[in-house]
């Protein structure tokens, strides 16, 4: 039977990782899928999983009170969705809503939390790969907050 | 002999044809010469310099398609005190050009190549005319890719012709949004998160890019990460352009003049300059 350790090992988050990690991590591997207009997770939530987006959009929103949902940002294909199974309180800060039809590869955190702290050279690894992705979000959002399209750009004569 | 070349420095008139609201804040003019003839040919990513009467003169480029010999066509942007007023005339009013003034997109090195353009707001203006020539000439290249961010989904420039791109059999086009609300079915952050997932090969590319300073200094920077040479990556620099031939030195630029050695520069050329406060 095919396994999704090809698929997993392919992906950007996972390259390199020792092959004996890589099976270990498809053991805590499965296929999903989510409907448009679904939720994956809610803010508040306990977050036990993440998702490696094979197809579709997910828009992490937040709600605000007369503004109704914001959307802070969309993960798509080749993207992962989802830190906050790594780092207490373990708790979804979005929600995370279906935008298109979305297939993924679901990994059970917990799984993966309690696999690295048993062994911490695995768990380094998990910590610099969503670290990485940490340091990526930090700085769109830090571009996003710049409003570099604002009115003090290009074409202000 | 004299050659009969316009004087540089005298404004040609010109009548409005017509003025579009393309998004809040952003118009569209459609120009032709005032005496009947054919505007001047013009290579994509140059700019002309417009001149409300009584008003003042302000460098726009042209985002209008090179081949057609009419009409002149720019957008951009109504928030300084020539563009309100430019803004304000109507059909039949008339405006003085002088150009078109500056270097080029060099769409010529993507012959046989992928050819990214990455565009950020009102800066897709500049690179409209690129658009043209390359879906004119698609069977020259190889993947045409276009990269557009947008501050909301309102602010989203050209829209519909960005719809007809989509459709386009030849063309790759996406475009996100700064911020938007769960109306918005598009993707949602900095125009910098397409590079990653862009269709292009990173060593048979060159790409064009365009908008804010600070946009097109960290899409370099992404374009470089993803393997595209800072030779093969050009930008287009804004400046304040005042005679537009390199004699003001209002738009000194390091040891470029942005009007006459610009606006479009390699960015390897240009690259130290940009992250520097002054120069």
């Amino acid at each position: 039977m095919e396994t999704l350790e090809p698929i997993l090992a392919a992906h950007p988050f996972f390259e390199g990782l020792e092959p004996k990690y890589m099976q270990l991590i498809t053991g805590c591997a499965s296929n999903v899928r989510f409907e448009a207009g679904t939720y994956i997770f809610r803010e508040g939530e306990a977050a036990s999983r993440f998702y490696i987006i094979r197809q579709g959009k997910v828009a992490l929103e937040t709600f605000a009170a007369q503004r109704g949902s914001i959307t802070i940002e969309t993960i798509e294909a080749g993207e992962v969705l989802g830190w906050s199974w790594l780092f207490p309180p373990y708790r979804w800060h979005f929600d995370a809503r279906v935008v298109e039809l979305t297939r993924a590869i679901s990994l059970d955190g917990v799984c993966l939390r309690t696999k690295g702290e048993a062994d911490h050279d695995l768990g380094y690894e998990l910590v610099k790969r969503v670290a990485q992705i940490l340091m990526q979000r930090l700085q769109a959002t830090r571009l996003q907050l710049l409003d570099v399209y604002g009115v003090h750009t290009r074409g202000g004569l | 002999m004299t050659a009969n070349i316009p004087d540089p420095m005298l404004p040609q008139v010109y009548r409005v044809q017509r003025v579009r609201r393309e998004i809040p804040d952003t118009f569209t003019m459609e120009l032709e010469p005032a005496d009947g003839s054919d505007i001047p040919p013009f290579a994509t990513g140059q700019f002309n310099m417009l001149y409300v009467f009584g008003v003042g003169e302000i460098p726009i480029s042209i985002s209008g398609d090179p081949a057609k010999r009419k009409p002149l066509v720019h957008t951009t942007r109504a928030i300084g005190t020539v563009s309100k007023a430019m803004r304000e005339l109507k059909s039949g009013d008339v405006i003085g050009v002088r150009g078109p003034f500056g270097s080029q997109w060099p769409i010529e090195r993507a012959l046989g190549k992928d050819v990214l353009i990455v565009a950020g707001g009102i800066g897709l203006a500049p690179l409209r005319s690129t658009m043209y020539q390359v879906i004119a000439e698609r069977e020259k290249y190889n993947k045409v890719v276009l990269l557009y961010g947008a501050r909301t989904p309102e602010d989203i420039l050209y829209r519909r012709e960005q719809e007809r791109w989509r459709a386009h059999f030849g063309l790759e086009v996406y475009v996100t949004v700064d911020r938007a609300t769960g109306a918005w079915h598009g993707s949602v952050g900095v125009v910098t998160k397409l590079v990653p997932r862009a269709p292009f090969d990173p060593f048979n590319t060159v790409a064009l890019v365009c908008g804010p300073e600070i946009m097109m200094r960290f899409t370099a920077a992404e374009l470089e990460k993803r393997g595209i040479a800072a030779e093969h990556i050009f930008v287009s620099m804004e400046r304040n352009m005042k005679c537009a031939v390199g004699f003001c030195g209002h738009c000194q630029y390091g040891p470029n003049f942005v009007c006459r050695d610009g606006p479009v520069f390699q960015y390897s050329h240009v690259q130290s300059l940009l992250t520097k406060g002054e120069i």
